[in-house]
Parts: structure tokens; sequence; C-alpha cells
């Protein structure tokens, strides 16, 4: 699915009790990005980015810069420990920017798409709740 | 040097923008032309291998139908040495040699054939497993490279937004009080719900014991009285 077809199919779209706000970030001809809200969730909006094989769907959490630097390696290693059982996500850091991200085969439906982001939504909240320990005050 | 290695060391040197570091356009291209050229000899190699396959299946079936010549002619043989008949009978195993020696060259056919068959499937399995191979370490350089480029366009959109990358800690603050803000409104609604179909009255009126229907106890109190009498 082309971004701006998932795009107009997100408007209309409705799961688990969740809407859907999206808008394309156009990049001539490099890389257009989309940028969705899950409803509720303005602050930690998910960009998702399309490549031959996947639609890799990220949600940036926060700088390295607000970790409390003792705390920095305890935070990787938590973080590592956790990929695993946080379901369909994982936590992943794009030069100083620490994510969280999901990714599916280009040929997902509507239906996979939306629960993914619906989930990743729920993770983000999730996941930057639990790091807040970590975080300078 | 695998891809991923690759990426390791660029990440380990602090690149920042390791896709761009890693491959360039044109290196993507190059690889591209790679795995095009590879899947050509792939079906060239296939193509040889279901004509080499339908030529060994064609020598099978001589094979077959010469056997099956010789068992006839062993037959005849047998006949006319029955009647007695030996110049027919020497005549008969002449031809039956002529069988067998075509036999054997068909069966050396064959045998080519068979390792030709053996080699061919190998190397198709070769080709697609590199082609695989080669596949899987594309995409990851290409995932990497539009992760690059889509973050920078998400950087580029945030800056120059009011709203850029605030702190992680506030987003949650403003996340959890949009999600009280909500709950309240939600508990809101269902007091103003209850009011309107009569529910809050009703649950007052059954607090103060009026207007309720009569309960199990007082009935059995009611029955207990008249067996009483």
């Amino acid at each position: 699915m082309e971004l701006n077809e998932l795009s107009i199919k997100l408007a209309s779209f409705e799961t688990e009790g969740a809407n859907f706000e999206s808008f394309l970030i156009s990049n001539e001809g490099e890389q257009d990005v989309l940028q969705v809200i899950v409803e509720g969730n303005d602050e930690l909006p998910i960009f998702v980015t399309q490549t031959e094989e996947q639609l890799v769907c990220i949600s940036y959490l926060f700088n390295e810069n607000e970790v409390k630097p003792e705390l920095l390696n305890e935070l990787n290693e938590a973080l590592l420990k956790l990929n695993v059982p946080i379901p369909l996500s994982a936590f992943a850091k794009i030069d100083e920017q620490y994510a969280i991200f999901g990714a599916l085969a280009v040929s997902s439906s509507i239906d996979e798409i939306t629960h993914e982001l619906v989930t990743l939504a729920d993770n983000a909240i999730e996941a930057l709740d639990a790091v807040t320990v970590y975080l300078k005050d | 040097m695998s891809i991923l290695k690759k990426l390791f060391t660029a990440v380990r040197g602090g690149a920042r923008e390791v896709g761009e570091s890693i491959v360039d356009a044109n290196g993507i291209r190059i690889f591209e032309q790679e795995i095009a050229d590879a899947k050509n000899a792939l079906a060239k190699a296939k193509k040889s291998l279901t004509e080499v396959m339908a030529k060994e299946m064609q020598t099978k079936r001589k094979l077959a139908a010469l056997d099956e010549s010789i068992a006839e002619h062993e037959e005849y043989a047998g006949q006319a040495l029955q009647q007695g008949n030996e110049a027919l009978a020497v005549e008969i195993a002449e031809k039956i040699g002529e069988f067998e020696t075509e036999k054997e060259e068909h069966q050396q056919v064959l045998d080519g054939f068979t390792k030709h068959v053996i080699l061919l499937k190998q190397q198709v399995k070769d080709a697609e497993k590199s082609i695989k191979e080669n596949q899987r370490q594309l995409t990851m350089v290409k995932t990497t490279e539009s992760v690059q480029k889509a973050t920078m366009a998400v950087n580029s959109t945030l800056n120059t937004n009011e709203s850029s990358m605030v702190n992680a800690r506030q987003s949650l603050e403003r996340i959890k009080q949009r999600q009280l803000d909500r709950q309240d409104q939600l508990a809101a609604a269902k007091e103003l719900e209850a009011a309107a179909t009569g529910a809050d009255l009703k649950a007052k009126m059954a607090e103060a014991g009026i207007g309720t229907t009569q309960k199990s106890n007082d009935i059995l109190d009611r029955i207990k009285a008249k067996q009483a009498k």
C-alpha cells in the first residue's frame, strides 16, 4: 500500500476503539514519511516509512541527553532485555534519539497496519512511563 | 564483509549517517545489477535443467523399448530353435546383439544426462541461495538508508514546527492529563445519562427503601407466619 493511499484509508478507519489522523511529509522524491497520530496520543506521533519490502513504523521517545548520565548503561540494558517481551514493537536508537518501532511486510492489510499502529502507540506510552525513572527531572 | 558487520563498524566509528556511509546510491545499483544477473543465470540454468531432464526421460523410454525388443527376440529365437531352424535362430541372435550394443550406447548417454541433471540442480540451488542472501543484505542497506532519510525529513518538519521535539517527561504528563480528562468526561457522561433515564432517582429510592419490590426474606417471613397459625 502506498503511503498516500494508507493516509486516505486511515482517515475513515476505526479499530480497537481508536481513530487515526495522518499527514504526509513529502520529501521530493527522496523518502516520503507518513505522520500518524493514534487518537489520544498526540505527543508521540508514529512515523511510517515505506521501503521495497517493509513498512517501518517509528515513534520517537526521548533524546539521549534527557537520560541521567549515570543510569545510561542500565537503561540500555533494560531496553535490550525488554525487546522480546514487548508485543510487536522493539526499541531502537536513531542517531541520538531513542525510539520504539515495528516493521510490517509491504503486503500487509489495513487491519494489520492499524493493529500495529494502535499497539505501537500503546507501547510507546507505556514505555515512556516506565523509563521516566531514568530521565532527568 | 557482510553488510551487518559493515553497519556495526560504522556505528562503532560514530558515523552519523550510517546508511550513506556504507553504500552510496551507485553501490546499491551495482548490488541490484548483481542480483538481476544472478536471476538471469538462474533462469537459464532452470531452462537447461528442464531440457536435460526431458532428454533423460526420452533416453529412459528408448532403453525400456530396447529391453522389450530384446525379450521379444529371445522368445523368437527360442521358437526357431524348437522348430530346429538353427540358421534363423542365429540370425535372430545377431539382431539381439545389435539391440544390446544400441542399449549400451544409450545407457552411456543416460548416465551423462543423469550426472548433468545433478550438477544443474546444484547450480540452481546455489544461485537461489546467493540471490536470497544478496537480497537480504540489500534490504538491510536500503532500510538503513530509508530510515536515515525519513529521520532527516521528520527532523526538518519538527524543527520548523512550533511543536518541535519537546522533552519526553512533558509529553508523558500531557498524555496522562488527557487520559484523566477523558476518564472524567466519561464519568460525567455516565452521570448525565443515569439522571436522564431515571436510574439515579431509582437508586436513591432504593436506598431509602421506597418503591422496591419485596425481598425474598420478607416473603419467606410471611410464609413462616402463615404456617405458624
